[in-house]
């Protein structure tokens, strides 16, 4: 009986030399299998006197529950060896590239327009769209500017027949839209619009975004605080100065070409400002009387107010680009700058 | 209009700098587009007389020069110009000068002493080059400041005036418009009559009333056509930019500049009998100044004497009958021309003239007659002469009558509270007459403004003059009403960033393309051309949008770039028997590998069937039906047409192996084309009840011929397709071992469900049985195990 101890220390030792639950379920059972040393032990029980049976036993079961927790432990421990080999063995190389395709882009036309459009859509204006080949009419009778005016000098038009022409603004939208719809009425335009002109600063084809608030009482003052609005959260810069100086549009009256501090020298002077300190950005004004009248809609009662800018011209001042051509190459490496 | 400042400055002089002043006219609609010094800063540069010359003892092209610079003892100058000459008053640089770049020391020159530098106009820096020493006039004070004499010390403005103030083409009109913005008093030169001295006349008969609503003219004679024009003029004539030719033509533009008037001198001994004005006649043709032989349209105004035309009225006068330096006598022309007549009759002979440019936007019928006395008083100053008497027609000129100004409308519009006082003080400023009752006020517009006929028209004037900078910026009041959103319509945006998400790259191509594009890509032998294109290659408008996508991968091909996938959305046209056909499309093109090259990927080609995935995940969740048919672009055996519940929305297809080729393309793209409208259309969704019950799938093995299509095979199982399928959808296509050549395995996944019991065996294995049938009878289909 008193080799229990020195049993119980060969197990613990044999146990914890072991690695593998197969072997340790061997050593298990050279001392609890049916022949084990400590199952002998327990057998020996029967042979002993009644009085030194119980202690014995007390002693056996002790050994046997020790040895058991040594098992028990040893399981725990070579589980965890084991789950610690096999995730070792798995780990990545978490810094290779994930597989698939990539991503793609927008134009930073579309991107531009894209954000013109949100934030006129935020005060509740809605997008029209019109034909890119207009009539004569819709493209100037209609807006104030008949023939032989000397304002059609102004636009460089393309002409697809006599009477019609590749629009040279987005204006026209207002009268198909006038005609479609009674005022109140708030609406953009954007598009693309045709000049026959081409060099360094101006491209055959280019994009404009018409916008149109006609209503009981709109006045020039809201046309400034809208537009002053728009420039300001465009560029996101508060402190943006805009300024409106008088022009001539023959659909609209008063007029303005609208400025706004240049955002790349802050006003300072710079090359992309000619050195004024001031970008003209876009045309505006309010609705010209005789406009209204082309489309029936009472110019005593209504009011409205127009613009027009130039999407690639905001676009270009919000980027950086220096180059207006870019727009129309379809060079991969330009576009992707902008994804 | 560009104009010297100090000619300005002549007739109205705020106190307001250059940079103000111009500041002001722009800010009141006469945008200053250019304010230039005419010449850089200097000083100590004088009028120096060459009293005398001598060679330089060591230098063949030197002259040693005894200079009289006005400040006392000659001064002995070095100089190197050959037309140096005794006599001569040039600009003498003293020794501290500082000139534009070089600074003026006391020098020795080969050893001998120079105090001083004769100029050029190059060193002064008023010229870009110069041949010699500037020879100034022989009246020139010696030691006067050369800033003086010449009148350096003066700004060029030049003006982008808008159609619509034709009233400010002259420097009289900016000085009364400076008046108004400013406040400045104004001082213009008084209008002068000059007598008749001889009795000739010529008769005029005016045929075109309403055209040429009035035409005065006066001869004169003994004209000296070789008298020099005097320097102040020349002066503001070059600082108008316009060359200085002879005093005639020279005066003639000075009061063109001066009061906006357009004259013309014709040579009276060219004039044969009276002159008329009239239209011009079938034929006539007319050799104008420019040397330009212009055949006359029969709405075209000349004025013609007993014989022939001899000027284009309001345009251009005729060679024949122009001044030269042989003329001694002239007949006098100052005309008013109603803007309609002569409106797009420059811009038809391709020409553009000061005289055309302003009668086609207006000129002051009123200042006719004026101009043509201020014309005779400075040529009989100038050249000598006399004057014969004024002719003058005059029929019905424009009217100007009162518009209606309403206080409260000015308010209204402009979002600001003038008062009725303030109104009248702005329209005193403009010098406008006007009476005012009960906030209504009559305003009679001057006869220079030919853009003042409505009410509108007189806002926008208060609105200059009261400042745009004064009305506030208010933010927009107005009814808040929730725009309108459908649910079922599908935006652009959402394609895009369907498409951008799937690795395609956004472009925007030219609406006008090359002609041969058409013809290959559309096979579109009759394009849409543009009657002015601005290139021969962008002559047409596309009728499709792969020309401009094919192009981008060329260009892109060229820089590098192995992999390429496009997209674009824009308008497409052709011509219908009543007009125009301008569907929005939306077109793709994937060329180069199907996915970026990676680790782990088995790098492979893009093809038909890739674009075919981004087609159906545009319509998702419509799916669209595939139809084999041949597109001019695509590869006959490679290409469809794309349908949605019957309606045709476009193409997809392999590039034809011919453009590839003719494009010099390593490999064929594969491209597809939709209607956008169509893509737009999207739906509501509604709520289908979910069944309790398992699904079951079955599997359908079979083997086909090569030729018949998968459409085909779905579409027979679908004509008596149980209520029980949910899905009937195809997972695998095969060929090779244990399939014979010419045939295909192709394995269907069926889907069943009923949403009131669960399915038994007999019923799954009855339906699987019955659509096997469809395929082996209809099909020719053999079942795999």
């Amino acid at each position: 009986m008193l080799n229990l101890d020195d049993i119980l220390k060969e197990a613990q030792a044999a146990f914890a030399g072991i690695d593998h639950p197969a072997e340790l379920e061997q050593a298990k059972a050279r001392y609890l299998g049916k022949s084990g040393a400590l199952t002998e032990q327990l057998k020996q029980l029967g042979k002993m006197p009644p009085e030194e049976r119980r202690e014995a036993g007390a002693r056996i079961n002790q050994a046997k529950d020790l040895l058991e927790q040594a098992l028990k432990d040893r399981r725990v421990a070579i589980q965890e060896r084991l789950l610690q080999a096999q995730l070792a063995q798995e780990a990545l190389d978490v810094t290779l590239p994930g597989r698939g395709l990539s991503v793609g882009g927008l134009h930073p036309v579309t991107r531009t327009l894209q954000r013109i459009e949100a934030l006129f859509r935020s005060i509740g204006f809605s997008v029209a769209e019109g034909p890119e080949i207009e009539s004569d009419f819709y493209n100037f009778t209609a807006l104030n500017i008949p023939e032989n005016h000397p304002a059609r000098a102004m636009h460089d038009t393309f002409y697809v027949d006599d009477q019609h022409v590749l629009r040279t603004h987005t204006s026209p939208v207002q009268v198909h839209y006038m005609q479609n719809h009674q005022p109140p009425l708030k609406i953009i335009a954007p598009g693309r619009v045709y000049r026959c002109d081409s060099d360094v600063t101006h491209t055959p084809m280019f994009h404009q975004v018409e916008g149109l608030w006609v209503d009981e009482q709109v006045s020039f003052a809201e046309l400034k605080g809208v537009l002053a609005d728009f420039m300001q959260r465009f560029f996101e810069r508060d402190d943006l100065k805009v300024r409106f100086r008088p022009s001539f549009f023959p659909f609209t009256e008063p007029s303005a070409e609208m400025d706004i501090g240049c955002v790349m020298c802050g006003g300072a002077g710079c090359r992309v400002c000619s050195h004024t300190g001031w970008l003209e950005v876009l045309g505006c004004g309010m609705v010209h009387p005789n406009v209204l009248g082309h489309v029936n809609v009472d110019s005593e009662k209504y009011l409205g107010f127009a613009f027009g800018l130039g999407v690639e011209r905001l676009a270009m001042l919000r980027y950086g680009v220096n180059d207006l051509r870019l727009f129309f190459e379809s060079d991969l490496r330009f576009l992707r700058q902008f994804n | 209009m560009k104009f010297s400042e100090n000619w300005l400055r002549a007739y109205v002089n705020p106190d307001l700098d250059s940079d103000r002043l111009a500041h002001a006219l722009t800010m009141a609609g006469l945008e200053v587009e250019a304010l230039e010094s005419v010449a850089p800063p200097f000083d100590k540069v004088v009028v120096g007389k060459v009293l005398s010359l001598e060679k330089h003892p060591d230098a063949d092209r030197l002259n040693v020069c005894r200079v009289d610079a006005g400040v006392g003892e000659p001064l002995q100058i070095v100089c190197g110009a050959a037309n140096v000459r005794a006599g001569a008053k040039v600009p003498c640089a003293l020794v501290g000068a500082q000139l534009p770049k070089m600074a003026i020391k006391l020098a020795k020159v080969r050893g001998v002493e120079s105090s001083g530098m004769l100029c050029s106009e190059t060193e002064l820096g008023l010229a870009d080059e110069s041949g010699g020493l500037l020879l100034l006039p022989p009246d020139a004070t010696v030691g006067q400041s050369i800033r003086d004499t010449l009148g350096l010390d003066d700004k060029l403005y030049t003006l982008k005036l808008t159609p619509n103030r034709s009233d400010c083409l002259s420097v009289t009109g900016v000085a009364r418009e400076v008046a108004a913005v400013t406040g400045a008093e104004l001082n213009l030169p008084n209008a002068v009559v000059v007598p008749a001295t001889i009795p000739d006349r010529i008769a005029v008969a005016v045929d075109e009333p309403a055209a040429c609503p009035r035409y005065c003219g006066r001869v004169l004679k003994g004209l000296n056509a070789a008298a020099g024009t005097p320097e102040w003029m020349a002066r503001r004539l070059k600082r108008s930019g316009l060359r200085p030719i002879s005093a005639i033509v020279d005066v003639t533009n000075y009061v063109l500049l001066e009061l906006g008037q357009p004259l013309h001198a014709f040579d009276l001994a060219k004039i044969q009998g009276g002159i008329s004005v009239r239209f011009a006649r079938p034929g006539e043709q007319l050799e104008l100044l420019n040397g330009q032989t212009a055949a006359l349209d029969s709405d075209m105004l000349v004025i013609s004497d007993g014989a022939q035309a001899l000027a284009l009225a309001g345009v251009m006068g005729g060679q024949a009958s122009a001044v030269s330096d042989a003329t001694v006598n002239v007949f006098l022309e100052s005309a008013f021309f109603s803007p309609d007549t002569i409106a797009g009759k420059a811009r038809r002979l391709t020409l553009s003239t000061d005289s055309s440019y302003r009668f086609e936007r207006g000129v002051d019928f009123a200042s006719t007659r004026a101009a043509l006395e201020r014309a005779t008083q400075l040529l009989l100053e100038i050249c000598g002469g006399a004057a014969g008497e004024i002719t003058e027609v005059t029929a019905e000129l424009p009217q100007r009558a009162p518009i209606r100004l309403r206080v409260a409308r000015v308010n209204q519009v402009l979002g600001i509270a003038l008062s009725a006082a303030q109104i009248a003080a702005l329209l005193s400023r403009l010098q406008f007459y006007f009476a005012e009752d009960g906030g209504v006020f009559q305003v009679t517009p001057p006869s220079y403004r030919f853009d003042l006929a409505i009410e509108a028209d007189l806002i926008e004037e208060m609105a200059r003059l009261y400042g745009y900078d004064n009305i506030p910026a208010l933010p927009p009041t107005g009814s808040l009403n929730m725009l309108a959103q459908s649910e079922a319509a599908r935006g652009r945006d959402a394609l895009r960033a369907l498409l951008t998400a799937r690795d395609y790259q956004e472009v925007i191509n030219y609406s006008f393309v090359d002609a041969a594009w058409e013809r290959d890509i559309a096979g579109n032998d009759s394009p849409l051309p543009l009657k002015n294109p601005i290139a021969s290659q962008m002559g047409v408008m596309r009728s499709t949008l792969f020309g401009g996508l094919i192009d981008n991968l060329r260009f892109n091909l060229n820089r590098k770039q192995e992999r390429v996938r496009l997209f674009e959305t824009g308008r497409c046209f052709n011509r219908l028997a009543d007009g125009f056909n301008q569907p929005e499309k939306l077109a793709g093109l994937c060329y180069g590998n199907a996915k970026p090259e990676q680790w782990g990927e088995v790098v492979r080609a893009v093809d038909f069937y890739d674009a075919k995935a981004d087609v159906e995940a545009l319509f998702w969740p419509a799916v669209p039906r595939f139809e084999a048919a041949s597109h001019p672009a695509l590869h006959p055996g490679q290409a469809a047409k794309v349908w949605l519940e019957g309606e045709f929305l476009g193409w997809i297809g392999t590039l034809h192996p011919k453009w590839q080729q003719k494009y010099e393309l390593p490999a064929a793209p594969v491209l597809f084309e939709l209607e956008l409208a169509v893509l737009l259309r999207g739906r509501v969704p509604a709520f289908v009840e979910l069944s309790k019950f398992q699904a079951v799938r079955r599997d359908i093995a079979v083997v086909v011929d090569e030729g018949v299509s998968v459409q085909a095979l779905l579409d027979g199982m679908s004509e008596c397709l149980p209520d029980v399928v949910a899905e009937l959808v195809l997972f695998d296509v095969y060929r090779g071992k244990g399939i014979d050549l010419g045939k295909k395995s192709l394995a269907f996944r069926v889907s069943m469900q009923d949403t009131l019991q669960t399915l038994t065996d007999e019923k799954v294995d009855a339906v699987t049985a019955q659509l096997a049938e469809v395929l082996t009878s209809r099909f020719g289909a053999k079942l795999r195990d």
